[in-house]
């Protein structure tokens, strides 16, 4: 039984224009220890999706899953307060923003300390020598002096390994990190994602490793989903994805890692943006933008499709079986 | 911070400068000086009349007025009344603890009631409380203090006869002053009858004082609030599992009360300008009801002197204000 099972989890939110699935229709499963990555362009869904499983979805959005269930808790059938317990203990979050996701009014240690606190009960002596402890977990040097630290007395990198710190605070089975390092200097971006893989090794934990950046995924994750406008697009094992991707999405954004495009003067880059709202196109919703839509691509909308090795929602996939042997 | 009070201190100087010479000037801007007015309609011969205005030494060129005025004030003397021969700040002092009880009353009125209600409002972005909040707000903050004491009396005094009309305390009773604040007297002399009175007498001065405070305080809170709600820490908060009352009275809070802070403080000086009308209104006796009445009688000292000893008051409120504003937000503190 894998320990996150989402099935067809749908995110709507209305809007004036009218309803509007930002997430639509997706799975997603996670075992015990496994390495998942989300990729996708800004506005794919990813961050509503990781929002949903964290139980944090605006009131103005409605959240539809045929299952949802975390260690074999149905996380649809819990109140509120049960569903607090599991959030911010067994499963956790790092956002995308370190230097405006911290509470610039309270102490760095305090922060820290409030999950201890909440979840744990822990208080006085034990709760300061447990978050001086997660501060050593997360590599931030002298944490006796930091837990008196406002954030903003603080780097960024600094601070994403502060809100790691909170992330990491009662263990949880599942961490999320949203584009953890997007905000961050490249030098630092690196050690961030050492930390969050050490860590994820260290304690056998789950991780969603949520980025725009395929060459992030590929030193990091075991299985990778790519999402496009709210949908699958591609999943399968981050070799296979990596050797032989079959969407044609998938190709594109890999085709754009530089290390990829040696030899070449320019970068390839993919064309257009992902619709929106308002300009969701006819069949295939990545067809605008395929270089091998076809007629079928512009009138039908393709399933996820069950391939050898993974599942991809495409007619006419890449490097699949039957293009290899014609 | 020893350095930032006196900064804020020095800076004092000009204001103060300025408002006496506003004051000084705007009086004497009024027809009729203190002695056409003390002998009113019945008329004096000029020989009189200018040996009066000599001895007050009104006769003297405006500058050399404001200079000899400005030099007793820098010597602290303040002058004397012209209507009691009293000191003015001796008048000011035994007045002044009424006004400061009826704005205290007032200012805790409109945050007990507007930190909740626009917390609530925020909250409940878009319901109908909050549309009743903003609305109610709006109605308060446009009304008329002077037509809203006189609406409150005629309902609550004269009609339901729930509230006394006017003054500090029931005339069974009388009270030494120690404090000057009549519910402090009051307990301290242990009669309670007294202080209920006390308490009844200040509700309808401290509902129309607190009126237009009350609707700033509650409409900044909201959008204090709405603008720290969408925070990307109290996402972070709701993340680690926190329960609304936590994420929404502590984390949220914590921030959107730096600008009510200020908000408040400010209100100080709209508040003591509102005492005046709402003394007078409700015959309280405090230095707002003394101030109009020295206008009245164009007793150029005491309104003078009064108007000084209230601009200091607000500009040390204003600067208590600062200093708290370094402690609530600990980007300010630490900037130093």
């Amino acid at each position: 039984m894998p320990l996150l099972d989402i099935q067809n989890l749908s995110v709507a939110f209305s809007t004036r224009a009218g309803t509007f699935r930002a997430v639509d229709g997706i799975d997603l499963q996670v075992d015990e220890g496994e390495v998942v990555g989300i990729v996708g362009e800004s506005g794919s869904g990813k961050s509503v999706t990781s929002l949903a499983v964290m139980g944090l979805i605006p009131s103005a959005g409605t959240v539809i899953a045929d299952r949802m269930s975390f260690a074999g808790t149905d996380l649809r059938t819990l109140s509120r307060s049960q569903r607090r317990r599991i959030t911010g203990k067994d499963v956790a979050m790092v956002f995308q923003e370190p230097m405006t996701s911290l509470n610039p009014c309270f102490t760095v240690g305090f922060q820290i300390g409030e999950s201890l606190k909440v979840h744990e009960g822990l208080s006085g002596r034990a709760l300061r020598h447990r978050t001086i402890e997660l501060l050593e977990q997360v590599g931030i040097p002298a944490p006796e002096s930091r837990l008196s630290a406002f954030p903003h007395q603080l780097s960024g990198g600094m601070n994403q390994r502060v809100m790691i710190a909170i992330a990491i605070a009662c263990n949880p089975r599942l961490l999320i990190a949203d584009e953890p390092t997007t905000a961050l200097d490249v030098t630092i971006q690196k050690q961030i994602l050492d930390l969050l893989v050490g860590l994820q090794r260290d304690r056998g934990m789950a991780l969603i490793l949520i980025t725009h950046d395929m060459g992030v995924v590929a030193e990091t994750a075991h299985r990778v989903v790519v999402m496009y406008a709210g949908q699958v697009a591609e999943t399968r094992s981050a070799t296979e994805l990596f050797e032989r991707p079959r969407h044609p999405y998938t190709g594109a954004l890999l085709d754009a890692l530089p290390e990829r495009a040696l030899g070449r003067r320019r970068l390839p880059t993919i064309p257009g943006v992902v619709p929106g709202i308002a300009d969701r196109p006819q069949g295939c919703l990545f067809n605008p933008r395929c270089p091998r839509a076809q007629d079928r691509c512009r009138a039908e909308r393709p399933a996820l499709l069950a391939d050898d090795a993974g599942r991809a929602r495409c007619f006419y996939p890449l490097n699949s079986q039957s293009e290899v042997t014609a | 911070m020893l350095r930032f009070i006196l900064t804020r201190a020095s800076l004092l100087i000009p204001t103060f400068l300025g408002v006496t010479l506003l004051t000084f000037l705007l009086i004497r801007l009024v027809p009729g000086d203190p002695i056409e007015v003390r002998v009113g309609e019945r008329g004096i011969s000029p020989e009189r009349l200018a040996q009066f205005r000599h001895e007050l030494g009104l006769d003297q060129p405006l500058w050399k007025q404001f200079l000899d005025y400005i030099g007793g004030v820098l010597s602290g003397d303040l002058g004397t009344s012209l209507v009691t021969h009293n000191p003015v700040l001796q008048e000011f002092l035994t007045l002044f603890p009424a006004t400061i009880e009826l704005a205290f009353m007032a200012m805790l009125f409109a945050s007990v009631v507007g930190l909740p209600a626009g917390i609530v409002a925020a909250v409940k972005r878009g319901s109908w409380f909050d549309h009743g909040v903003m609305g109610l707000s709006l109605t308060g903050y446009s009304m008329p203090i002077f037509w809203w004491g006189l609406l409150l009396i005629l309902l609550f005094s004269v009609n339901l006869g729930w509230t006394p009309v006017s003054g500090r305390l029931d005339l069974l009773y009388y009270v030494e002053p120690v404090t000057g604040f009549m519910l402090i007297d009051t307990l301290l002399v242990g009669e309670y009858g007294a202080f209920w009175s006390a308490l009844e007498h200040l509700i309808l001065p401290t509902v129309v004082l607190g009126t237009i405070p009350l609707a700033v305080v509650a409409r900044m809170t909201r959008s204090a609030m709405l603008e720290v709600l969408g925070e990307d820490y109290i996402r972070t908060a709701r993340a680690k599992g926190l329960n609304s009352r936590r994420v929404v009275g502590l984390h949220a809070l914590r921030n959107a009360l730096i600008p009510v802070v200020t908000v408040i403080g400010l209100q100080v000086g709209t508040l003591l300008g509102g005492a005046i009308l709402t003394e007078t209104i409700f015959s309280w006796p405090g230095v707002g009801k003394w101030l109009i009445e020295s206008i009245n009688r164009r007793d150029y000292p005491a309104l003078q002197g009064g108007v000084l000893l209230i601009a200091s008051t607000v500009m040390a409120v204003n600067l208590l204000v600062d200093l708290l504003y370094g402690v609530l937000n600990p980007r300010i503190r630490h900037a130093r």
